[in-house]
């Protein structure tokens, strides 16, 4: 096995005697699309802020392509390569879906003390950023406010804005919540079509896109990884049927 | 520098904490609780001091104008929550801002026509009057003392209120969980009215003792007001403690600053220097311990609860 | 369509100011270059408070200070006999962008109320500073004799010191509309918008919005050496913190994040206070207008919130 994108061991944090993220350890390897899935309160949020920079742990470490990340604060982890969706969409509102996604190719190129030119029509952002759009499906939509883009679109051009970082590592905080049957299979669709050539984390309630996605996936329970493996061996798993899947299912 | 004369100035130090507790203590429970910013305390405390020395020189009883001015700050506080600021919780702080400095302008030129712009002087009635012996040597006026007795028995009363009754207790979870206390059949709406005029009175009580000793003038409020501001942010928002706290560190440092800073800089550069520096350094002084406090606490040196 | 009308307006607008001057001296009314010089410096500081309040989203109740500043440089050089006006004006300039740069650096690590109170409050330090010295007048002001000495261009001429600060006002439009579309604009703007997002592409807001606070600061500190120059004379009032109330009140009323609601405001403002500082009839309100005026200005926040560039352009960008 190669040497992981993405290394968490032994993760620690509590918010006063509640222990949302109890030990947890996890990997990640390049081109693989990892799921982690959850019942509400298994300590999925605190799980993510942590690797994305917005929690500190009381204790753990988190190696990203060999570097210790744990103490970094979330913009240099973006920097870095980390990307990621919110699970309450967030965007620019007041932006136009192409300013949404030039802006998160600016902010990996280089420092932005740039006063003069017009940053709405330079070249080396516009231009990439309205690729992306039609890679996710929006190509059609550039110049609609954020704002008055649907819900699903929303969700697509988060998905786009982190994208368009390059990323080496995507962080998808349930990119499906909240969409509708016809959407959430828009979502599934652009998603596989990033497997292989991106590293996924998956956070998702949907276990039909989880199953679909997944190479595989990790059941987080009161802030405990409780199995790792293959969808199918997780699905198998008596320990997940009975805290997880046999309540949802 | 004697003893005496340090220890009096610690004194004053006190007496101009507990004002601005006083102020800080009403503004910091909106700020907190209703997440709001209210330009116009300021203008309460001012609205108090001409309630007091009004009634109290029309009815000729000193005690008549201290009541008047309390009920009449109560009332006032909550007429203007009703009519104007009740509208405003919902707004950003931008706009709480500027329209509560609309009140401003409007108070202060209201006071201007009703009593004119220049200076009113109180007078104090005979029993306060005099000083009282402290120990040995060490005489204090009678009314300053009283002003702090009443301002620190005033900080015992609010941190009962607000810690031991039933009432306290919905304030508090008034500020963190509106739907939930609304829930327990509570109106919220009447709730931050009475916290509201409970804070106009408390800074009315500050304007009416202040009558005695401050010029009493139109714009009177807003230069405490600011004060009132650099305690907040010392003590931390929300936090009567810090509150407290905050306001006898900003009441004694400047107080002290004022008159001790210059005798002290002319012990190490010169009179005609220390002349210039000592004043202007004195009246930087808080500001520039908020700064200071900032740097290493960003919350203050209390933070009441998360955000 | 929208680009049009925006062209047109400002088309309209300097012509109008270009053509105030004659036709008010032929008119009789002099004293209407007098009130719109007055009103366009302050637009000048009103469209640097726009730069970080309408696009940066930092509520600073602290504005005066720069002008303060920028207008104690010309009076302090005066008061030693250097009129030379870009050394006055460049520490103008230098000094409240300094200033700007040691307020923000405290202030923009808080946010929210903590903001408004701190950037309030070190305003207020200033103005005490400047009425506790006393060789510079203290409480009383300090009159400035000459006025800024330039080559080719002499103040004391009113028509000239006029235009000097209409175009040194258009210009501020335009360098502010270059800036807040530039790169370092969009991440400003984006950062208002939403930090979280911002932070999670990977912008750390704290230096780009200290930059646009000396930005503004160092603009403030050009309008507070014209004030300086127009009034002839400088109290500490200059720092006081209604006047950074008023200044906050014309971007508001103008409209924030535009680029022509700063000079809208700063219009609709200053002649609002004019005309009721004048009103003779019932002769109360001229005396005590700010009665009137408190009120109207509590009506606006509450119910025009867009404000007057609102009504004439669409926002968008």
């Amino acid at each position: 096995m190669t040497e992981p994108l993405l290394d968490v061991s032994d993760l620690r944090k509590s918010f006063g005697a509640l222990r949302a993220c109890d030990g947890i350890s996890f990997d990640v390897a390049p081109g693989e699309t990892h799921a982690v899935i959850g019942p509400n309160g298994a300590g999925k949020t605190t799980f993510i802020g942590q690797l994305a920079g917005n929690l500190r742990p009381d204790s753990g470490r988190i190696l990203f392509a060999g570097e210790n990340i744990t103490a970094l604060p979330a913009p240099k982890r973006a920097r870095k390569g980390l990307a990621r969706s919110f699970q309450i969409t967030s965007v620019y509102l007041e932006f136009t879906a192409l300013q949404n996604v030039a802006l998160a190719i600016q902010a990996h190129a280089g420092h932005s003390f740039r006063f003069w030119r017009d940053a709405r029509r330079d070249p080396a952002l516009v231009d990439p950023a309205r690729k992306v759009l039609e890679e996710v499906g929006l190509g059609a939509r550039t110049d609609v406010l954020a704002a008055n883009l649907a819900h699903g679109e929303q969700r697509q051009l988060e998905v786009a804005m982190a994208l368009a970082t390059r990323p080496r590592l995507l962080l998808l905080d349930e990119p499906m919540a909240g969409m509708g049957a016809e959407e959430s299979q828009r979502m599934i669709a652009l998603l596989s079509s990033l497997k292989g050539r991106q590293t996924i984390i998956l956070v998702e309630h949907d276990m039909d896109a989880v199953f679909r996605l997944a190479d595989r996936i990790s059941v987080l329970v009161y802030g405990r990884v409780i199995a790792t493996g293959a969808p199918a061996a997780v699905r198998a798993n008596p320990e997940v049927r009975a805290a997880y899947l046999g309540e949802e299912a | 520098m004697s003893f005496a004369l340090i220890f009096e100035q610690l004194l004053n130090g006190v007496q101009l904490g507990v004002m601005l507790f006083l102020l800080a203590a009403g503004l910091t429970l909106v700020l907190g609780i209703m997440n709001m910013v209210n330009l116009a305390h300021g203008s309460l405390y001012m609205i108090g001091a001409y309630f007091a020395i009004s009634v109290g020189q029309w009815s000729g009883s000193y005690l008549l104008g201290v009541a008047a001015a309390l009920v009449g700050t109560l009332l006032v506080g909550m007429l203007v929550e009703v009519v104007a600021l009740r509208t405003l919780y919902q707004r950003d702080h931008l706009d709480q801002v500027l329209a509560t400095f609309g009140l401003i302008l409007f108070f202060n030129e209201l006071i201007a026509i009703l009593f004119g712009r220049f200076a009113l002087f109180a007078s104090l009635p005979s029993y306060l009057q005099g000083h009282i012996e402290l120990f040995s040597g060490i005489r204090y006026p009678l009314y300053r003392a009283v002003m702090i007795g009443v301002g620190l028995l005033t900080a015992v009363l609010l941190w009962y209120v607000v810690t031991r009754t039933r009432l306290g207790m919905l304030i508090r979870a008034g500020a963190s969980n509106r739907t939930m206390v609304s829930a327990l059949g509570v109106n919220i709406r009447l709730l931050y009215t009475m916290v509201f005029g409970f804070g106009a009175a408390l800074a009315g009580l500050a304007g009416l003792m202040a009558g005695q000793i401050y010029t009493v003038q139109p714009g009177m409020g807003e230069l405490i007001l600011i004060q009132v501001f650099v305690v907040i942010v010392i003590g931390g928002i929300g936090s009567v403690r810090g509150a407290l706290v905050g306001a006898l560190i900003v009441g004694i440092v400047d107080t002290m600053g004022r008159a001790f800073l210059k005798p002290i800089l002319e012990t190490v550069i010169s009179a005609a220097a220390a002349n210039t520096a000592g004043p202007a350094l004195s009246s930087m002084l808080i500001y520039l311990l908020m700064a200071l406090v900032l740097a290493l606490r960003p919350a203050g040196l209390f933070p009441a609860r998360g955000g | 369509m929208a680009l049009n009308a925006r062209v047109v307006f400002w088309i309209l607008l300097v012509s109008v100011l270009a053509a105030l001057p004659p036709v008010a001296t032929l008119l009789g009314e002099a004293f209407y270059i007098d009130l719109v010089r007055r009103i366009m410096i302050f637009a000048i500081a009103a469209i640097s408070l726009n730069l970080i309040l309408g696009y940066g989203g930092m509520v600073s109740f602290g504005h005066a200070a720069y002008l303060g500043v920028g207008g104690y440089a010309v009076a302090i050089f005066g008061f030693y006999g250097i009129d030379d006006g870009f050394l006055q004006w460049g520490t103008a300039i230098g000094a409240s962008a300094l200033v700007a740069l040691a307020i923000g650096a405290v202030s923009i690590r808080t946010s929210g109320i903590y903001f408004i109170m701190i950037t309030l409050a070190f305003t207020q330090m200033l103005y005490y500073l400047g009425i506790s010295i006393e060789e510079y007048g203290g409480d009383d002001g300090i009159r400035i004799k000459t006025r800024s000495q330039f080559p080719l261009i002499d103040l004391g001429d009113g028509l000239q010191f006029y235009y000097l600060v209409l175009v040194l006002m258009l210009g501020a439009v335009y360098l502010t509309h270059r800036i807040v579309n530039s790169r370092f604009g969009m991440v400003l703007r984006a950062a208002k918008s939403n930090e979280a997002r911002s932070r999670a592409i990977g912008f750390s807001p704290y230096l780009y919005r200290l930059a646009a606070f000396v930005i503004a600061g160092a603009m403030g500190g050009l309008a507070g050496a014209l004030l300086a120059n127009h009034t002839n004379y400088l109290t500490p009032d200059i720092m006081h913190w209604t006047r950074s109330g008023e200044i906050m009140f014309m971007v508001i009323l103008g409209g924030m994040g535009t680029s022509a609601g700063p000079v809208l405001g700063s219009f609709a403002l200053l002649l609002l206070e004019d005309i009721l500082a004048n009103w003779r009839d019932p002769r109360w309100i001229g005396e005590h207008w700010q009665v009137i005026l408190g009120p109207l200005l509590v009506l606006a926040v509450l119910f025009f919130r867009r404000g007057l560039a609102g009504l004439f352009e669409r926002r968008r960008d």
